[in-house]
């Protein structure tokens, strides 16, 4: 329950949101699924701030991010599980 | 929680129930707002509603600036109002439509006069309006008397987890009361537009969404000279960890719970197919979607923020509320209810979705937003194109 470090939405989601202040490269981190209640854990590669999303699987170019269980944007550089995901390897698939 | 059947709110003649008792001096253009803040200034109980527009405009943008201007006359936290324009002709249009609804009204005109003489005489009748409107007593008013538009702003990625799906848990709540709720920002639906079109009651209202979002999104892709990096997102949704508009509207269309919406009103149009809840066609520039809500009719307003928008609203009551830790810290004073809990798991939607009722009936009766308590009373009309 207290000492939850990742949000993930939805378990189709494969990227997970830092909940805490930030997690640090290595960091073993517990992650709560709100859809179902689930939990999971993982590695995190690099320092990723609150608010920022995590790559909960590895992930090559032309991929999507999925989040609330829906498309939102296209992977413009391969992203590692553990990895910050941001606008560095991700990009809108509207404008 | 035993949610409240009713909250004390001012009764107006048209039977509709504000949540405020202001006395406006609403300029119908940018040259008479000189004018409105003189008079403001020597009346006390009285507020001026200076804006940037309202000359040579045309069509479809003309017609908008009257129904801004009508709505925001006729929205029930207003008692009583003056309009001043420079011009007779416009100024009569606005207070002939305000007055149907019964309230104290009067239009005064500049040309031929000068500012002195008109501001004398306006001081007048704003000092009759401003002491007849202090009478006004709060009486007990069903929840079905609030109308309570939902804008998010600054969001970040906490805004989707948290602090939109509290509002929209307060929607789920209080809908059954026969509450009139609304939504808007257009763009920021992009990404979720078909999800959203879904959630449409009657293939109609289906339609006329995908119909508003498209032609939205045309003027969008025309005027666009690159992604729109930092104006959609902003850079301050992205420093939040926002990265795509696809992202921010599925976070920002957490706002609207497990709701249906029954219409898709134009900018500024006042709802007229009964409670429940709507979709606005508005701008997501968080001042101009206000004032467009305001005007059509909603009487209080609930905006989640993530990185800190910090807007008000001089009529309609502006309630923030944060689930960002770092902002219910930093910018305390902007932050009406902080469910950052959430996040910690130290509190659930439930829970804050309560907390969320609570303060909006305590605003409701009375209590200053934090916005109010600022002095934020942003008042930005919506402009759709070059005047002529």
């Amino acid at each position: 329950m207290v000492g939850t470090d990742i949000i993930i939405h939805d378990k189709k989601d494969n990227v997970g949101v830092v909940v805490i202040e930030k997690i640090t490269p290595n960091q073993d981190c517990s992650c709560w699924i709100m859809e179902n209640d689930d939990s999971t854990k993982i590695q995190s590669k690099n320092e990723i701030p609150l608010g920022h999303k995590i790559a909960m699987e590895d992930l090559k170019e032309g991929d999507s991010i999925i989040k609330y269980g829906h498309d939102i944007g296209k992977v413009v550089k391969a992203i590692k599980k553990g990895e910050h995901v941001h606008v560095h390897n991700v990009k809108t698939k509207k404008w | 929680m035993e949610i409240p059947k009713s909250f004390l709110g001012y009764k107006r003649e048209n039977g509709r129930a504000g949540t405020r008792n202001h006395v406006i001096i609403l300029p119908v253009d940018d040259i008479s707002n000189a004018c409105a803040e003189a008079v403001a200034n020597n009346i006390k109980g009285t507020i001026a509603l200076p804006h940037s527009y309202g000359r040579l405009q045309f069509g479809a943008d003309l017609e908008l600036h009257f129904r801004t201007m009508i709505g925001t006359g006729k929205n029930p936290n207003v008692a009583a109002v003056i309009v001043i324009g420079i011009e007779p002709k416009w100024t009569k249009r606005i207070v002939d439509a305000i007055a149907k609804t019964g309230k104290p009204v009067e239009g005064f005109s500049i040309e031929g006069v000068g500012d002195i003489d008109t501001i004398a005489k306006v001081s007048k009748k704003a000092q009759e309006f401003s002491m007849w409107a202090s009478e006004k007593q709060r009486e007990e008013c069903p929840m079905s008397d609030l109308w309570i538009s939902v804008k998010c702003g600054e969001s970040d990625t906490t805004s989707g987890l948290a602090s939109n799906p509290t509002v929209g848990n307060l929607m789920e709540k209080l809908e059954p009361f026969g509450v009139h709720l609304c939504f808007g920002e257009t763009s920021e639906l992009t990404g979720a537009e078909t999800v959203c079109a879904k959630r449409g009651k009657t293939p109609e209202a289906q339609e006329k969404f995908m119909k508003t979002w498209n032609e939205y999104n045309d003027f969008i892709l025309k005027e666009a000279t690159n992604d729109l990096s930092e104006s959609q997102p902003t850079a301050g949704n992205i420093a939040g960890g926002l990265t795509t508009i696809e992202e921010k509207a599925f976070g920002n269309f957490q706002k609207i719970g497990n709701l249906k919406f029954i219409d898709v009103l134009e900018p500024a149009e006042e709802p007229n197919k009964g409670k429940g809840l709507y979709f606005m066609d508005t701008s997501s520039a968080a001042a101009e979607c206000v004032t467009l809500q305001a005007a059509g009719g909603f009487n209080i307003h609930l905006f989640p923020t993530g990185q800190g928008n910090i807007i008000g609203n001089p009529i309609e009551p502006v309630i923030k509320l944060t689930a960002n830790p770092l902002t219910a810290k930093t910018m305390s004073e902007h932050i009406d209810v902080d469910v950052s809990k959430i996040l910690s798991r130290q509190m659930n939607l439930d829970q804050a979705g309560d907390e969320l009722i609570k303060a909006t009936i305590k605003v409701a009766n009375g209590r200053l937003t934090c916005a109010e308590a600022l002095g934020h009373k942003e008042f930005v009309m919506t402009k759709l194109y070059r005047s002529a």
